[in-house]
């Protein structure tokens, strides 16, 4: 980098008059205008590429037919565009299953992941601001179910399902996604924070019901909590996989991503038929609505994350 | 969004939900099976869980004669992925299905288990005859017998033939020919194999059949194992001279790099069962009309011999409240108008009617370049070495064999000291479950 900040500078201060040894050179870096590393700036650019390429891959084959997917350079398109021959047939395959998957992956998402941030927030909310006996040992198995993965209760709970006979309905993969220890967790701490005590001393004083309090005083200041909770459930209710894998054996109650391994599986099958241009179709398919729902509940993330941080 | 009408209409939603969510499962074939448990084979309905795409037409030809019989055909899982699921219904006893699709090496596992029901009473004993005899004594066990053959996979050589003429090199009959043209193939173009091979159980088990081999000899609970035999050993001496030279493309059958490979002419041939055809003009069109097929390559010039390569039964459940019914389906799948069904849509049939029939033999592949492709694959079916048999705890060894002898392919490991793991390793098993291994 040079030495001698460019005359045109905004920022350079005008030079003192008379001719002494100037004492501080200017600061060409501030908050505004911070200083430029090269090595950072191509360090980021490798891993934005690294996480970009696979996602590259699946929209530039989502265009292909099976027979140019085998044939033509990953990475780049095939002469021919296949894309909407590719969706067409990914949604009227074996009778339109496709969609039945996407209605139930919806439903245990709406279900799913709506009912777990319910939970969250009521539970959260009343950890947070009601004191009675017992609060810390419900801490202590709160933090100890954060750092159990849902993996390892998957079996154990298959059992008791199966005991119950809800194995193979939809109340398999719905009832265990209800519970969410992390996002409990994660409301519990935003709403000691977001909340002041003051805020609801006076709701009392003024006679408002507790449910009228929380609905009306409280639930505003969570909202970016809830958004953030409902994004992290959403996307693990969305991308769950094990759990429905065990539970359903019946392909009408599939959600997408039990439903795109049976479809994968097939080219893996004596006298099945290989449909791999379906399944990357299928997979661009799967992951849109998780894109969207990004763009549009990011807002409200953002502004939750400095709340508090600052005393206005 | 916070007003408490809103809270009142989202819970609304919720409760609307569950009503439809109860709605949708009460109806729903999360039972095991029939509610009409007289199992006449007039009325009732079946639950049938198979991986093999020609099941649901045949169930909906069957329901078009039968108004009074529902069959629900349920895709568990294909292979390994319906057994756990199999396993685990008739561990917790419920959610078991009348029929399930069972590949026939997997036959004795689930037999000896007590899930599958014997049929031999039910009238199978007097189905003598009728199949080849590969997969008929497949689902003997004893004088038992539990399930009927869906299809079988005599095995025969498929060959990409453009390969072959570009490099001048002849279709193999014997196994030492086979070597000679896996090494003139690699040799002329160093991109092309003539087979793939990471280590694959099933081929292994079924190279070994061909070779005469008795690896597993089971009576009752008393198995001996040994995988150290003369046919073993054979196949080892052959395999290991291909793994040593790095004549075998390193491709997992049944990737897409498989299904690239098979496309472009870079596997340029396969040693596999008789349904294979089916997946070629499915998964493979880019090769059409460049395969051909030729008897499996022989251990002495002029022989014979032929092994099976997958394939599988159909059983009926021992759990099923409708064994009558589903035996009525059963044999209308297996030795009924359901072959028929399964051969037009590409499948290998069991059935020495439909092997020996004109119509079936004459018929002209076009994917093969016209070639009459039946009239091989059937004299494969003829000529597979009897006396075979399976392990009654094969699913699990299989799956440990990518472990002991798939070391082979990865590391300095012989073949034969692989075998003699996966040897190791299933005794100790089958001595831990009960069985008498020696």
């Amino acid at each position: 980098m040079t030495t001698t900040a460019p005359a045109t500078t905004p920022a350079a201060r005008p030079a003192r008059p008379g001719r002494g040894p100037r004492l501080r050179t200017p600061r060409r870096h501030s908050v505004d205008r911070p200083r430029r590393s090269g090595l950072l700036t191509v360090l980021t650019a490798l891993v934005c590429l690294y996480s970009l390429v696979p996602l590259a891959w699946l929209l530039i084959n989502a265009t292909k037919s099976q027979g140019d997917l085998f044939t033509s350079f990953g990475l780049w398109f095939s002469g021919s565009l296949h894309l909407v021959q590719n969706v067409a047939d990914t949604l009227t395959y074996d009778d339109g299953i496709f969609v039945r998957w996407l209605a139930n992956t919806l439903l245990y998402v709406v279900a799913g992941a709506g009912g777990a941030t319910l939970l969250a927030v009521l539970g959260g909310y009343g950890l947070a601001k009601f004191t009675f006996p017992g609060k810390r040992a419900v801490f202590a198995v709160v933090i100890g179910a954060v750092a159990v993965p849902g993996t390892a209760l998957a079996v154990p709970t298959f059992l008791m399902f199966s005991r119950m006979g809800l194995t193979n309905t939809p109340w398999a993969v719905i009832i265990p996604s209800l519970i969410s220890p992390f996002g409990l967790y994660l409301m519990w701490t935003f709403a000691a924070e977001a909340i002041p005590t003051e805020l609801l001393e006076a709701a009392r004083v003024d006679g408002a019901g507790e449910a009228r309090t929380f609905a009306q005083i409280c639930l505003p200041l969570l909202a970016p909590g809830i958004v953030t909770v409902l994004l992290f459930t959403m996307v693990a209710t969305w991308n769950n996989y094990f759990l429905p894998l065990i539970m359903l054996k019946d392909p009408d109650w599939y959600p997408l991503t039990v439903g795109l391994n049976a479809w994968n599986a097939q080219a893996a099958t004596a006298g099945g038929e290989a449909i791999f241009n379906l399944v990357i179709t299928g997979s661009v398919l799967t992951i849109l609505p998780l894109v969207v729902a990004f763009l549009f509940l990011q807002r409200y993330w953002q502004s939750g994350l400095a709340s508090g941080s600052v005393k206005e | 969004m916070s007003t408490p009408r809103t809270l009142w209409r989202g819970a609304a939603v919720v409760g609307a939900l569950t009503l439809a969510l109860t709605a949708c499962s009460s109806g729903g074939s999360g039972g095991g099976s029939s509610d009409d448990s007289s199992g006449s084979a007039e009325s009732g309905s079946l639950l049938v869980w198979a991986w093999d795409n020609t099941v649901e037409p045949i169930a909906e030809s069957y329901m078009d004669e039968h108004p009074d019989v529902t069959i629900d055909v349920v895709n568990a899982g294909t292979g390994n992925d319906q057994y756990t699921a199999l396993q685990n219904a008739v561990a917790a006893g419920s959610g078991i299905p009348d029929l399930a699709q069972v590949e026939y090496y997997a036959v004795p596992q689930f037999a000896i288990g007590g899930a599958l029901a014997d049929i031999s009473g039910l009238g199978a004993s007097d189905l003598e005859g009728t199949y080849s005899p590969g997969p008929w004594s497949a689902v003997h066990q004893g004088d038992a017998i539990y399930g009927l053959p869906m299809d079988s996979g005599p095995m025969a050589l498929f060959y990409n033939t453009t390969v072959f003429e570009k490099y001048g090199v002849d279709v193999p009959t014997t196994w030492d020919e086979y070597l000679d043209a896996a090494r003139a193939l690699h040799a002329a173009d160093p991109s092309v194999y003539i087979a793939n091979d990471t280590g694959d159980a099933g081929f292994t088990t079924s190279m070994i059949w061909q070779a005469g081999g008795h690896p597993f000899q089971v009576d009752g609970t008393d198995v001996t194992i040994d995988l150290a035999d003369a046919g073993s050993q054979k196949f080892a001496d052959l395999w290991q001279q291909l793994i040593d030279e790095d004549l075998l493309a390193p491709i997992s059958s049944w990737s897409d790099e498989w299904y690239q490979g098979l496309g472009n002419g870079t596997i340029a041939s396969l040693t596999i069962g008789a349904w294979m055809p089916g997946n070629l003009e499915a998964g493979v069109e880019q090769a059409s009309g460049q395969w051909r097929v030729a008897p499996m390559p022989q251990w002495e010039a002029g022989a014979s011999a032929s092994a099976e390569n997958g394939g599988s039964a159909l059983s009926v459940m021992e759990a099923s409240p409708s064994k009558d019914l589903a035996y009525d389906f059963l044999t209308y799948l297996s030795n009924g108008p359901g072959t028929e069904i399964r051969i037009d849509a590409g499948g290998f049939p069991a059935t020495t009617a439909d092997l020996e029939s004109d119509a079936f033999l004459g018929k002209e592949s076009e994917y093969f370049g016209g070639q009459k492709i039946n009239e091989v694959l059937s004299q494969s079916a003829a000529d597979v070495v009897e006396g075979w048999q399976y392990l009654p705890f094969q699913v699990y060894a299989n799956s440990i064999f990518n472990d002991t002898v798939g070391q082979a392919y990865v590391s300095d490991t012989s073949l034969a000291d692989g075998l003699a793991a996966w040897q190791e390793q299933a005794t100790t098993y089958g001595n831990d479950q009960g069985f008498t291994v020696q």
